[in-house]
């Protein structure tokens, strides 16, 4: 039998540690989930200090600390000192706001191997940020931060629609910052990002753009700075593997201690996860429901079954087959294969035809008031 | 840095960090939110790289460690490639 589900899975090599869900920023592509403001209740100091040492134990080798912004937690720096002394490569993923030099130098301290700084804080002044020298200022002074206490220099940006077209800017600005590592990831439309998607995703001449001009620097910059441009599956027509495979490497333990085996698998219908309140890292890793469901092949229906790409891609996203086709065991539906395709081809249609009027459909920016508003049930 | 040669002291680049995972029965080079599996004599001849050992000294130690000879174009061969990924660095 080829499916991997009755295979015994690998270790979880990636443990995300979504420590709040509070950020000072209201990003319209936030992946966390909408209702997100009704999850109050934030694991503890201990809680978060014994998953470390279970994931630890289980093989995990990458710590990411991430929200929300992960600088309001008070406690970061105690759980950077113990995923450090326990062995893990401590990644923590920031805006910087709140990132003062006492801080990075605790940080430091603590063990912590890498800052990945997030060069866009699409806020409510997202439209004019880029020609705002308060934003570079910001993002320089981080910048500095940063190099100083000898952390490699890795900077993301989200692209989309109303940024796009900046992309010559955003990565002069990210080589002025000597960064030395640059991710230009596409939006993934899910959560926030999909509820602004309309007006989110670019047209096909932005895309062509974007990857010449990104094209063009990495030519020039060589070896200074390495760029990542991450394309969107809308566009491709062709679902890439989630999370390189369902419960294969990477576990994420939500605020509220919710193990998950994607960041937004959360949203799946029919399908419970396990709390980290309740069960230990092993047992939910190997054993629940939630991390078995979609592991390997097994759970496919056609065109996936039968299909030549069926270990590559795993049948894409589990998320985007729900959000697009309202069935999370269907063929993700960016595939072209996929009988739901139509749907992505709509979408990316109505991106060419033209902007949707602001005012029909204003951005929905995330913060608790919109979650809130959002996630109470339509009558 | 400088022309690779028998007398270079390669050390770990920054960023980096090496180590020994039993789960995965072999040491990986860690990063930035990534890893690489190293094989047998690439973490052999890594974790000797410590800025303080030259090429000529790692060579030796492997060769009495193994019972080998004639290892020096191997080792600067890896040594090599994994400079041009950043892995190691030297003056």
């Amino acid at each position: 039998m080829n499916d991997a589900a009755s295979q015994r899975p690998g270790p979880p090599l990636w443990l995300l540690a979504e420590l709040t869900y509070r950020c000072p920023l209201h990003c319209v592509f936030c992946y966390n989930p909408i209702d997100f403001a009704n999850q109050p209740d934030e694991l503890s100091t201990d809680d978060w200090l014994r998953v470390l040492r279970e994931g630890r134990e289980l093989g995990a080798v990458q710590c990411g600390l991430s929200g929300g912004e992960p600088l309001l937690r008070d406690d970061l720096e105690v759980i950077v000192a113990e995923a450090r002394r326990l062995g893990y490569y401590t990644n923590l993923l920031t805006s910087g706001v709140g990132l003062t030099v006492e801080r990075a130098r605790a940080l430091k301290a603590a063990g912590l191997d890498h800052v990945q700084l997030s060069f866009q804080d699409s806020t409510r002044e997202m439209n004019d940020f880029l020609s705002h020298t308060k934003t570079f200022e910001l993002k320089n002074k981080v910048a500095q931060i940063i190099k100083d206490q000898g952390w490699p220099m890795v900077m993301n940006v989200v692209l989309h629609r109303l940024n796009i077209d900046h992309i010559d800017r955003i990565i002069g600005m990210a080589a002025e910052l000597g960064a030395e590592y640059l991710e230009l990831a596409n939006t993934q439309y899910y959560s926030w990002a999909f509820q602004n998607r309309d007006a989110l995703l670019p047209t096909r001449a932005q895309l062509k753009h974007a990857e010449e001009v990104a094209d063009a620097w990495r030519v020039k910059l060589g070896d200074r700075m390495r760029l990542f441009f991450v394309a969107p599956d809308y566009h491709e027509g062709k679902a890439k593997k989630c999370v390189n495979g369902w419960g294969s490497m990477f576990l994420t333990v939500t605020p509220d201690g919710t193990a998950l085996p994607c960041h937004t698998a959360k949203m799946l219908p029919g399908l419970s996860f396990p709390n980290v309140r309740e069960h230990s890292v092993r047992d939910i890793w190997f054993d629940s429901e939630g991390f078995n469901r979609y592991r390997g092949t097994g759970w496919m229906k056609e065109p996936c079954s039968s299909c030549e790409h069926r270990e590559e891609d795993l049948g894409g996203c589990r998320c985007q087959a729900f959000l697009l086709a309202n069935d999370p065991t269907v063929a993700d539906p960016v595939c072209v294969k996929s009988p739901h395709h139509g749907r992505v081809v709509e979408a990316v249609e109505r991106a060419e035809a033209g902007v949707v009027a602001a005012t029909e459909h204003p951005l929905v920016f995330r913060d608790p008031k919109n979650s809130r508003r959002l996630s109470v049930p339509s009558v | 840095m400088t022309t690779l040669a028998t007398s270079t002291k390669p050390r770990i680049g920054t960023g980096f960090r090496m180590q020994w995972e039993p789960a995965q029965n072999c040491h990986v080079l860690l990063y930035p939110e990534g890893m690489v599996k190293l094989n047998g004599s690439a973490g052999e001849i890594m974790k000797r790289c410590d800025g303080e050992r030259s090429i000529d000294a790692i060579v030796g130690e492997l060769e009495t460690a193994f019972e080998a000879k004639g290892l020096t174009p191997e080792v600067l061969s890896f040594v090599e490639i994994a400079g041009k990924q950043r892995w190691l660095v030297w003056e």
